[in-house]
């Protein structure tokens, strides 16, 4: 590829931690065996070295379309339904990734059961879209994450303007801060929360701005005005 | 009226330079870190920066003086004159040489230490006054460190006074003449002890917790700003001046050049041989500077190499001239060379530091001062009393009789830094310390 | 495993109670404007003398609305922003935000396109390290280490500024690929750095490993046992120093990453000398896979075909990556049109954030800035 410029008597130096590193899958002995005192390129072998790395046409593949949300069932939907029976809602699968649809009044339990039982430890994100032409207006998202199966699952609620979820801080107190935000950004009430204020606005915000009735132009100019002194923020 | 007219002449040249020379301090500081950080450092003021202290000097004077509206005003103003005038009256016992004295006082070395510690008054009582919590931080770190550390310092300066016998700072240097040897050889843990002291004291890195920037913003500094900042920043580098003179007078023989014990003199003159090397340093110095003129790559870059190079031809002219004058003269200009050389290697080593060494925290600067230096201060002090009552008593030769002492000391200091010095505390201390604070935290 | 999230109450800061004050007791606001925040972070402590008793973070200073963006834009456009969020590792937001479009689309980059991806990002990964090491020094009081991480940086810059012009911000993916070819000396100069930097990171660790001052400075502060970083859901190296071998580069391959051989430096103890240590393994270990990479970038197309007008149909996908701060995860919603119903972006230094809490009670104020450090958070990322 590249010219060699230097002297290939000195093996470049091992340190402890590399040795345990084992060479790469292919082209092995070459990965960490390059010249130490290179200085210079030819630009000639430059040229001659880059060559191939155009850009070869037309040989990508085509895109296929991902398949459409389809229902999914398996041991693990299984069990929660056994268990919490209606408050499991429809299961689908999206672009390979589990969707379980749960009634939002008993996520708590069915995050306990999901985190005890199911070894999902780890609550990766909690977060909410906004659908304001459906009834119950809200999906509230919760992804988890099992580090023991390493696997991903994603719950969700639908619910509407001003009904309340309950608080899964007492099972991850990591959603302490994301339940926050969707407070902040969506209005959205966490019962049980110990601290449910506005995270990244400011307390005397007016509104919740990824509401999609929320204009992206718009802002609480009252605030604006009193806080910061000006007319306008835009 | 001749008595007092030196004295006078040396408080005003004093006062009048120490300003500019804590200025050009700080530029060489500055040059040094960026040398150690792989930078330039200052380059833009006048060539290679070297007129930045004056630019900065005059940038401080012309701003804005701004005192917070919940100060209060007279303590904030007076704050810095106190560190100040504190940190410039420690210069009166100071020997600059033999002949650059403004009074030697009986007891120097006291005055000396009671007059600097007083600055502390400055720094506590500005951050009082700033009425700002970094403030209050910064001057309660400073009051806790200073007393803390002036204990161990004060111990090191013991046994300095048990050789020497004496609290006059000429009468230091004068027994270190008379023995024959600096007294860092006699009793290197002293020396030690005092050179982490005055690190210590003179808020510098790594114990520059007082002003620490990225915890509490500039300590007690935080509030000020302008001339009132620059004159903390005065006081910060005659202090660094001071104890550098001040380990240089007790351990390093003062105004003494190596080797004192050596008198050859050049045939048929009195001029002794070691006493013309410094005048060829300087020239070895010059010739240098010359030879990496023409290399400079800009004009002014050759134009300031040379300077530098004719610089260093005048002051070897002047250490020549020295010599052949009176024995006053030729002691007073050699002697104040290597003053400000030994004090000049010593603060460098303070540079050196800073830029190598992370800080400290507030509780481990303690447990070094409390744990590690004054006990090591106390054995130190009681290795060099027996070892001068065998002196004494017995006529033991005075550097064996120092070298047990010294083992006994060094082992003391062995075993505590291998067992009892937990910087970080145990993790049950912690846990007390937590507890102890923290209602219902026993998890 | 249960036991973390019964003691729930520790991670609920419910704010700090300004009130009632302990004789001893004042409250001290660090930021928003402070040298130690990492930017616009404020942090209000109540201290009992120089004792943390209680802390809060008060964030979103630096909020933009990135996620109300997301809604406006088509979602090329939108690639650009994401840059703006961890500002001192944009290309590894850029190739988490691709990578979910992509899986959206159901399109893949071609192979070419994803080993340059994972050289650039595993450069971008030491950068942000490198920036991450210099300030943490620099909070504790080490002057110097910054400058000499600030050089290396500099070269990862200048590869990224020949590669696509850009240095910090770099839009260096586009969806379904790369939209420039590696220029001419790309893995010469690709080499010549990581060769140069084993020597360099051994230089910062002879200033910093065995120094006493930063080991009592770092060993013991800011502990977070494997559990609670589970419970807190705090990922990335912070969590790999609680003991935690999780890496998603490992546990779910992306770009290319299951072609090459590393290791996941883990520690067990979860305080701040850990941390600085899997972050200084895990920039050797970077430098490696960029190294086995370069040797071998396969040739083909740069750009998988994806068509001119992206309307990813209808449905939704998460799709996260190893950032070097953690788990940077994309949760986005698509309508079926040309711009995206809703981008949700998981970012690491928010979560682990909020961990800061529980590292911070009894420590002091020093160890404040010790363990902000050692998060190594961007507020870009936590406000957005």
């Amino acid at each position: 590829m590249v010219k060699r410029g230097g002297n290939d008597e000195d093996p470049p130096e091992k340190r402890p931690g590399d040795e345990s590193v084992p060479d790469a899958s292919s082209g092995a002995s070459n990965v960490l065996q390059f010249p130490t005192s290179l200085k210079k390129v030819e630009p000639e072998a430059a040229a001659e070295a880059a060559k191939p790395a155009r850009r070869v046409p037309g040989s990508a593949p085509a895109r296929e379309a991902p398949p459409a949300p389809a229902p999914f069932d398996n041991e693990l939907v299984q069990r929660l339904r056994a268990r919490f029976g209606d408050a499991i809602g429809e299961v689908t699968i999206d672009r390979k990734q589990v969707i379980v649809i749960v009634d939002a009044s008993h996520v708590r339990e069915i995050a306990l059961a999901c985190r005890d039982d199911e070894k999902f430890e780890m609550l990766v994100d909690v977060t909410a879209v906004d659908w304001p032409r459906r009834e119950r207006r809200f999906d509230i998202v919760w992804n988890l994450y099992s580090l023991t199966k390493n696997e991903r699952l994603r719950l969700k609620a639908h619910v509407t303007v001003g009904a309340t979820v309950p608080s899964v801080t007492s099972v991850w107190v990591g959603a302490n801060w994301p339940e926050r935000e969707c407070f902040d950004l969506f209005g959205i009430v966490f019962e049980g929360h110990p601290d449910l204020r506005r995270i990244l606005l400011p307390e005397e915000w007016q509104g919740h701005p990824l509401r999609k009735d929320y204009d992206i132009l718009k802002q609480d100019t009252e605030w604006v005005r009193e806080h910061l002194g000006i007319e306008s923020g835009q | 009226m001749r008595t007092l007219l030196i004295p006078v002449l040396c408080a005003v040249v004093i006062v009048a330079l120490l300003p500019l020379i804590a200025g050009y301090i700080v530029l060489v500081e500055r040059k040094v870190m960026a040398h150690m950080q792989a930078r330039l450092g200052p380059m833009r003021v006048g060539p290679h920066g070297l007129l930045q202290p004056i630019a900065d000097a005059l940038k401080l004077m012309l701003k804005e003086d701004v005192i917070p509206t919940n100060a209060d005003r007279l303590i904030f103003w007076f704050a810095p004159v106190a560190s100040v005038a504190a940190a410039l009256v420690a210069y009166s016992a100071m020997p600059i040489g033999p002949a650059f004295q403004i009074a030697d006082l009986n007891v120097g070395l006291l005055f000396i230490v009671a007059v600097s510690s007083l600055g502390i008054y400055g720094v506590v009582l500005g951050g009082w006054a700033s009425n700002s919590h970094y403030s209050l931080l910064g001057a309660m770190r400073s009051a806790a460190q200073l007393v803390s550390y002036e204990v161990a310092a004060g111990l090191a300066l013991v046994s300095v006074l048990l050789l020497a016998g004496s609290l006059s700072m000429k009468e230091i240097v004068q027994a270190q003449l008379d023995q024959g040897v600096w007294f860092v050889f006699y009793v290197p843990f002293g020396f030690f002890i005092y050179l982490v002291a005055s690190i210590a004291e003179t808020n510098r890195a790594p114990f520059d917790l007082p002003e620490a920037d990225s915890e509490i913003v500039a300590g007690y500094m935080t509030e000020y700003s302008g001339f009132r900042w620059a004159l903390y920043f005065l006081a910060e580098y005659a202090n660094v001046i001071v104890v550098a003179g001040v380990a240089t007078t007790l351990f390093f023989g003062g105004w003494l050049r190596p080797l004192t014990r050596y008198h050859d003199h050049f045939p048929g003159t009195h001029v002794e041989l070691l006493d013309v090397v410094p005048a060829f340093a300087m020239i070895a110095l010059a010739l240098y500077c010359f030879r990496l003129a023409p290399r400079q790559p800009l004009r002014v870059q050759k134009r300031v190499m040379a300077a530098a190079g004719v610089k260093c031809v005048l002051f070897a002219g002047i250490l020549f001239a020295a010599l052949f004058g009176s024995d006053a003269v030729r002691e007073g200009v050699h002697g104040a060379f290597w003053f400000l050389a030994k004090v000049g290697a010593y603060i460098y080593c303070f540079m050196w530091f800073r830029f190598t060494f992370p800080r400290y925290r507030f509780d481990q600067l303690m447990r070094l001062s409390w744990q590690f230096l004054i006990p090591l201060g106390l054995v130190n002090v009681i290795g060099v009393a027996v070892a001068i009552v065998l002196r004494e008593r017995w006529d033991w030769n005075p550097f064996f009789s120092l070298v047990p002492t010294t083992i006994v000391t060094l082992g003391f200091a062995a075993w505590l830094t291998a067992d009892k010095l937990e910087l970080s505390g145990t993790d049950e201390d912690i846990a007390a310390e937590s507890a102890a604070v923290l209602p219902g935290s026993g998890e | 495993m249960s036991a973390g999230n019964e003691a729930a109450g520790f991670g609920t800061a419910r704010g700090v109670d300004t009130t009632v004050l302990g004789e001893n007791e004042i409250i001290l606001n660090m930021g928003p404007q402070h040298p130690s925040t990492h930017g616009v972070l404020r942090i209000k402590l109540r201290l009992d003398g120089e004792r943390v008793v209680d802390s809060e973070c008060i964030i979103g200073y630096l909020h933009r609305g990135v996620e109300k963006i997301a809604e406006h834009r088509s979602y090329p456009q939108f690639a650009p922003y994401v840059d703006r969020m961890d500002y001192v590792a944009a290309v590894s937001n850029g190739l988490g935000y691709c990578e979910a479009v992509e899986k959206l689309l159901g399109a893949e980059a071609p192979p070419r396109a994803r080993v340059v991806r994972t050289i650039l990002a595993e450069l971008q990964r030491i950068a942000s390290h490198l920036l991450w090491l210099g300030t943490h020094a620099l909070d504790i009081g080490a002057l110097t280490p910054i400058f000499y991480s600030m050089r290396e940086r500099e070269e990862i810059l200048k590869i990224f500024e020949k590669y696509c012009g850009a240095r910090l911000t770099t839009h260096a993916f586009r969806i379904g690929g790369l939209q420039y070819e590696t220029y001419d000396t790309f893995e010469y100069d690709v080499k010549r750095f990581c060769e140069a930097l084993a020597a360099r990171i051994d230089e910062y660790e002879t200033l910093l490993t065995e120094n006493r001052i930063w080991v009592g400075r770092t060993k013991g502060v800011g502990v977070l046992s494997a559990d609670d970083a589970i419970a807190l859901g705090v990922t990335g190296p912070v969590l790999r120093a609680s003991g935690v071998q999780w890496d998603l580069r490992k546990a779910q391959p992306y770009a290319a990453y299951e072609q090459y051989q590393f290791e996941v430096p883990t520690r067990e103890n979860g305080d701040a000398y850990d941390r600085y240590l899997v972050r200084i393994a895990e920039m050797r270990q970077s430098r490696l896979i960029v190294l086995q990479a370069v040797e071998q970038i396969p040739e083909g197309p740069i750009m998988a075909r994806i068509g001119k007008v992206l309307k990813p149909p209808p449905g939704e996908v998460y799709h996260s990556i190893e950032g070097p701060k953690g788990e940077l995860g994309y949760y986005i919603v698509s309508d079926g049109t040309i711009q995206p119903y809703r981008v949700r972006v998981r970012p690491p230094s928010f979560f682990n954030l909020q961990a800061f809490h529980r590292m911070a009670r009894g420590a002091m104020v020093a160890d404040v800035v010790a363990i902000i450090g050692s998060i190594d958070i961007v507020l870009g990322e936590v406000d957005r």
